[in-house]
C-alpha cells in the first residue's frame, strides 16, 4: 500500500462486519482506497461484494467496524446520512431508474431537490452529461423505451449529476446482453481516466485487469488477497484465488 | 365456402386463426364466424324478449317499472335533485383521495418512532372498514347535529359527506398501501442513494408510481362512493333517491326508481371506459407500446 503523504485517503474501511439474520456476509473487511484509485472487487456471487458497496453508501447498517470517507467517520451515529450520500454515487446492477420520469427528470431530480439547484441549472448539467456520453437525443424518453446499455449509462449519468467524489459500481454490466456491455465499460473507463475514485464490483475480469489500480479478491466475507491486477491475475498467491480465476477462465469470461 | 368433410370445422380444440390456417380459408372463415356470432346473438336475445313479453305477468311489470310517460315526467325532476348526489360524491371523492393517501403514508412510515402513527392508521382503517356505512351515516348525521354544540355544523349534508369520506378513506388507504408496497425496494434504494430524504423519496418516487398502479381499484371505490351517495337519503336529505321515492309514493309506480338507476349507470359506465383509455395512453407513453 502506498503511504506517501501526498496520497489522500478517500475511503478507509476497518474491521467491517455485516450479517443478515444468522448469515454473516462480511467477516472483517479492511480496505484503504486512495483518491483517484480504482479498486475492483472480484469474487464469487455471495462473497459480499455488493454488500460491501451498499455499506459504503449507508444503504446497509453495519454491525461492527467503521468506515471513513475523506477522514470523516460516516458510520458514526450522529452523521447526516443524506449529506454523506451526496458525495458518494452508486450505480446498481438493475439500473433502478425511475420508470415514471423521463431520462432528463431522472437526472435532475436529485440535483434540484437535494442540492437545491434551479431547474435550469440542473437541466444544463444533465444536458452536458448526456452529450458527453452520447445520450443527448434520449433526454425526453422514458427509461423503459431504452436498451439496457442506454439505461445503465443514464443511471451512471444520474449518479454523476450529483458530482460525487467517489463512485460505487455494483456489477453494472451483469444484467446486460453481451453486445451492450462494451458501451457501459467505455463510460467507466472514461471516468477512471478522468481521475474518479471508484470501487467496482465486477465479473468482467479483462476489464478489471485493464482499469484497476488494485484488485481485491473477496472470499467468504473477507478480502483474501489484494494487489495490482497483473499480480492477482497472473500470479495469485492464494489457492482459492487461483481456483476462482480458473473457473472464470473455464467459463470463457476472461 | 365449401369445406371438405374433414370434421375440422366442428373441432372445438382448433380455435380461431390456427384452425383457419390449417384449412387455408383465413379470411372467409373469419367473416363466417362474425356472421354466426351476429345471427346467434340476435336469435338468442330475440327469443328471450319474445318469452318475457309473452309471459303472463309482463303487462303489470311493464306498467309498474317501465311506464314511458311516468319515466319522462319524473326523470327531469329526479335529475334536478340528483345534482345533490353529484355534489356529495364529488366533494367526498376529493377528500377521500387526500385522506386515504395520508393514512396510507402514515401506515408505511418506517422505524420505531412512528409506531403510534402506524397504530393510529391501522386502528382507523379497521374501525371504518368494519362498521356498516349506513350506521356511520346515522351516527354522524343524526348524532352530531343533536349535540347542538357551538362550532359544530348542523347540516346533514355536511355530516353525510364526512361519514362517506371516513368510510371510503379507510378502503382507499388500503388500496394506496397495496400500491406503495408494490413499488420495488430498489426504487427507494436508488432515491436514497442520491441523497433524497425518506419523505422526498416517498413524494417523488414511490407515491407517483404507486398511484399509477392503483388507478383501476381507486376507480372501483369511486363508483362505490357514487352509489353510496344515495345512502344519505336515510338522513331525510332530499337527493335523487328520496326524490324518486316521493314520486313513487305519489304515483303508485316504480318507474322513477328505474329512471334513477339509469342515471347512475349513465355516469359510471362511460367513466370506467374513460379511465381505461387514460391508463392505456399512459402505458403506451412510458413503455414502447408492447403489450405484456
Amino acid at each position: 500500500m502506498t503511504d506517501s503523504a501526498a496520497v489522500v485517503e478517500a475511503v478507509r474501511i476497518e474491521g467491517l462486519h455485516k450479517s443478515f439474520g444468522d448469515l454473516e456476509v462480511l467477516k472483517g473487511i479492511d480496505l484503504s482506497v486512495a483518491d483517484h484509485e480504482v479498486i475492483c472487487l472480484i469474487g464469487a456471487s455471495g462473497s459480499g461484494k455488493s454488500t460491501l458497496l451498499r455499506c459504503v453508501n449507508l444503504l446497509e447498517t453495519i454491525d461492527a467496524g467503521r468506515i471513513m470517507v475523506h477522514g470523516q467517520e460516516i458510520t458514526a451515529d450522529d452523521v447526516d446520512v443524506n449529506a454523506i450520500r451526496r458525495s458518494i454515487g452508486i450505480v446498481f446492477q438493475s439500473f433502478n431508474l425511475f420508470p415514471h420520469m423521463t431520462v432528463e427528470r431522472n437526472i435532475t431530480l436529485a440535483p434540484t431537490r437535494v442540492l437545491n439547484l434551479s431547474s435550469d441549472e440542473a437541466r444544463e448539467r444533465a444536458t452536458t452529461l448526456l452529450e458527453r456520453f452520447g445520450l443527448a437525443d434520449k433526454a425526453q424518453e422514458y427509461p423503459d423505451r431504452l436498451s439496457g446499455g442506454q439505461q445503465q449509462r443514464v443511471a451512471i449519468v444520474r449518479a454523476l449529476a450529483m458530482q460525487p467524489d467517489i463512485m460505487l459500481l455494483d456489477e453494472v454490466t451483469s444484467a446486460l446482453d453481451p453486445e451492450l456491455v462494451a458501451e457501459v465499460l467505455d463510460v467507466i473507463r472514461e471516468l477512471a481516466e478522468g481521475g474518479m475514485t471508484m470501487l467496482i464490483a465486477t465479473h468482467e475480469m479483462g476489464f478489471a485487469r485493464d482499469i484497476a489500480s488494485r484488485v481485491c479478491f473477496l472470499d467468504d466475507g473477507v478480502i483474501l488477497e489484494e494487489g495490482p491486477p497483473a499480480q492477482i491475475f497472473e500470479d495469485p498467491h492464494e489457492e482459492r484465488t487461483r481456483r476462482f480465476l480458473a473457473r472464470i477462465v473455464a467459463a470463457g469470461r476472461m | 365456402m365449401s369445406l371438405p368433410g374433414s370434421g375440422l370445422e366442428d373441432d372445438p380444440r382448433l380455435e380461431g386463426s390456427r384452425r383457419s390456417r390449417i384449412l387455408g380459408h383465413a379470411a372467409t372463415r373469419d367473416r363466417r364466424n362474425v356472421w354466426i356470432a351476429v345471427i346467434s346473438t340476435v336469435v338468442f336475445f330475440g327469443a328471450l324478449i319474445v318469452v318475457v313479453v309473452n309471459s303472463p305477468g309482463w303487462l303489470q311489470i311493464k306498467q309498474t317499472f317501465f311506464d314511458w310517460d311516468e319515466f319522462w315526467s319524473s326523470i327531469w325532476s329526479i335529475l334536478r335533485y340528483f345534482r345533490l348526489n353529484v355534489f356529495i360524491f364529488c366533494v367526498a371523492e376529493v377528500l377521500v383521495l387526500a385522506l386515504g393517501l395520508f393514512v396510507a403514508v402514515l401506515r408505511s412510515l418506517p422505524g420505531p418512532v412512528f409506531a403510534p402513527l402506524r397504530i393510529l392508521a391501522i386502528g382507523y382503517t379497521d374501525l371504518f372498514r368494519g362498521i356498516p356505512t349506513i350506521l356511520v351515516i346515522s351516527l354522524l348525521g343524526f348524532g352530531m347535529p343533536a349535540l347542538q354544540l357551538q362550532g359544530i355544523p348542523d347540516s346533514k349534508i355536511f355530516w353525510g359527506i364526512v361519514a362517506l369520506t371516513l368510510v371510503y378513506s379507510a378502503y382507499v388507504a388500503e388500496v394506496y398501501r397495496a400500491g406503495i408496497e408494490s413499488v420495488h425496494p430498489s426504487q427507494v434504494a436508488a432515491a436514497r442513494a442520491l441523497g433524497l430524504t425518506r419523505i422526498q423519496a416517498l413524494r417523488h418516487v414511490i407515491v407517483p408510481q404507486a398511484v399509477r398502479r392503483v388507478i383501476p381499484p381507486l376507480l372501483n371505490d369511486f363508483i362505490g362512493l357514487q352509489k353510496d351517495s344515495a345512502l344519505v337519503a336515510f338522513l331525510g336529505i332530499v337527493e335523487g333517491l328520496n326524490r324518486a321515492n316521493i314520486i313513487v309514493q305519489a304515483d303508485f309506480n316504480f318507474t322513477p326508481l328505474v329512471a334513477l338507476a339509469l342515471i347512475f349507470l349513465i355516469i359510471t359506465i362511460p367513466m370506467t371506459r374513460f379511465v381505461d383509455y387514460l391508463i392505456e395512453r399512459e402505458r403506451r407513453r412510458t413503455q414502447g407500446g408492447a403489450k405484456l
